[in-house]
């Protein structure tokens, strides 16, 4: 998938996630900063499933900006694929944002 | 999938906004026989595609438990309906429930995209149903044929707000307006032996509002009442769950069906009154609804 824009999806509600992405230069790498209401206890945990995520997306190069309130696992997903798909331009069925 | 086939009973059925995951996630905890997770009205315009994933991962990841999960998805003809059966098709949820269906070709050029997908998936055509929502005067008008037209039509549901649009005139709590789309409604439903669901009572303050309406709609013959707010939850399923009265009447006439059965006779009385075989299942049917076993009277 190759990022083209800023783009983001989620939101500050509860059990939600804002999560904004940004393409970088090639071969820089993925930067991610990661601000989470349960960090302590699942801090690490959110980061593996990003990695993994962008693992299954093929994406290396990217920062992206995570603020947590409390997400499950599957919102955290679609959040990321979401705004994944905005930045590549590849969201299909929806208006442009 | 993690979700279990249908429960029987269909009496409520809780709005949910596709993109809402505190929502999406706590749907079953609320009491009501199924959640409609919403990628249609509730989903602004420029979330559509946000609902779309956040539904599709919440289906492989939430179980509902005996909740029966219907996603209602937009119409084919809007820019997002096509890409909500991509997505959701192939995940089959228990039902799909299709919005302004107007005519009988509408509906066939549907359930012909959801069986393509179902044909490129591998998957069968008989485990997700459809329900269909009729919300103009045209689709009230049509009604039994789009019904009739598919075995996987399971149910048809009247859209109570956009119906009044269509008619130019204010849904008021009375439903006068469309009184005659009801009764239609229902009529071509169980034409068809199908299960109907009446249109969502907006004003969640008004309790005694939504217990009239409640009561009205099931005497016309409505199977449940589609909701937007667990505490609507409460009252719908009291009033479609029978009463103890109801219960022990329902009983005494099973148990007097199976004795009058073993001899032979088909017609007999209960406390003075006529029972044959229409108020024989009925009575089974209040039975079915309080969860009794007739085997265990």
């Amino acid at each position: 998938m190759l990022l083209k824009i800023k783009a983001q999806a989620g939101s500050f509600e509860s059990s939600d996630i804002l999560i904004m992405v940004e393409p970088v230069e090639k071969g820089t790498g993925r930067t991610i900063e990661l601000k989470s209401i349960v960090m302590q206890q699942f801090g690490d945990d959110l980061l593996k499933q990003i990695h993994r995520d962008l693992d299954t997306f093929n994406i290396n190069d990217i920062r992206i900006i995570v603020n947590d309130k409390g997400a499950l696992p599957p919102t955290i997903s679609a959040r990321l694929e979401t705004a994944l798909k905005r930045s590549a331009q590849l969201q299909a069925g929806t208006l442009n944002h | 999938m993690t979700h279990k086939q249908r429960t029987y009973k269909r009496r409520t059925m809780l709005y949910i906004p596709g993109n809402n995951p505190a929502m999406l996630q706590q749907g079953s905890v609320y009491g009501a026989d199924g959640v409609l997770l919403d990628l249609e009205d509730a989903v602004a315009l420029n979330q559509k595609d946000s609902a779309r994933i956040l539904v599709s991962h919440m289906l492989q990841y939430i179980s509902y438990g005996t909740c029966e999960v219907t996603v209602r998805v937009n119409h084919i003809d809007t820019p997002f309906g096509l890409e909500d059966l991509k997505q959701i098709v192939p995940l089959q949820p228990n039902a799909l429930r299709l919005p302004k269906v107007e005519t009988l070709d509408e509906i066939t050029r549907i359930i012909q995209v959801i069986e393509d997908i179902e044909n490129e998936n591998n998957l069968p055509h008989n485990h997700m149903k459809v329900h269909v929502m009729i919300e103009t005067a045209l689709g009230v008008q049509n009604v039994y044929d789009i019904a009739r037209y598919s075995n996987r039509i399971d149910a048809i549901s009247i859209g109570g707000q956009d119906l009044a649009a269509d008619m130019q005139l204010v849904k008021t709590n009375d439903g006068i307006g469309i009184d005659y789309a009801r009764k239609q409604i229902v009529m071509a439903a169980k034409a068809c032996k199908i299960d109907v669901f009446d249109t969502v009572f907006v004003d969640t303050e008004d309790e005694n509002g939504l217990r009239d309406e409640t009561e009205y709609i099931k005497k016309l013959g409505f199977t449940g009442k589609a909701i937007i707010n667990p505490r609507q939850i409460e009252i719908v399923n009291e009033v479609f769950t029978p009463t103890e009265q109801e219960i022990r009447k329902a009983a005494k006439i099973v148990k007097a069906f199976e004795r009058n059965k073993a001899k032979g006779i088909g017609v007999f009385a209960v406390d003075g009154k006529m029972v044959d075989a229409p108020v024989v299942q009925r009575a089974l049917r209040v039975l079915e609804m309080a969860d009794i076993d007739v085997a265990t009277l």
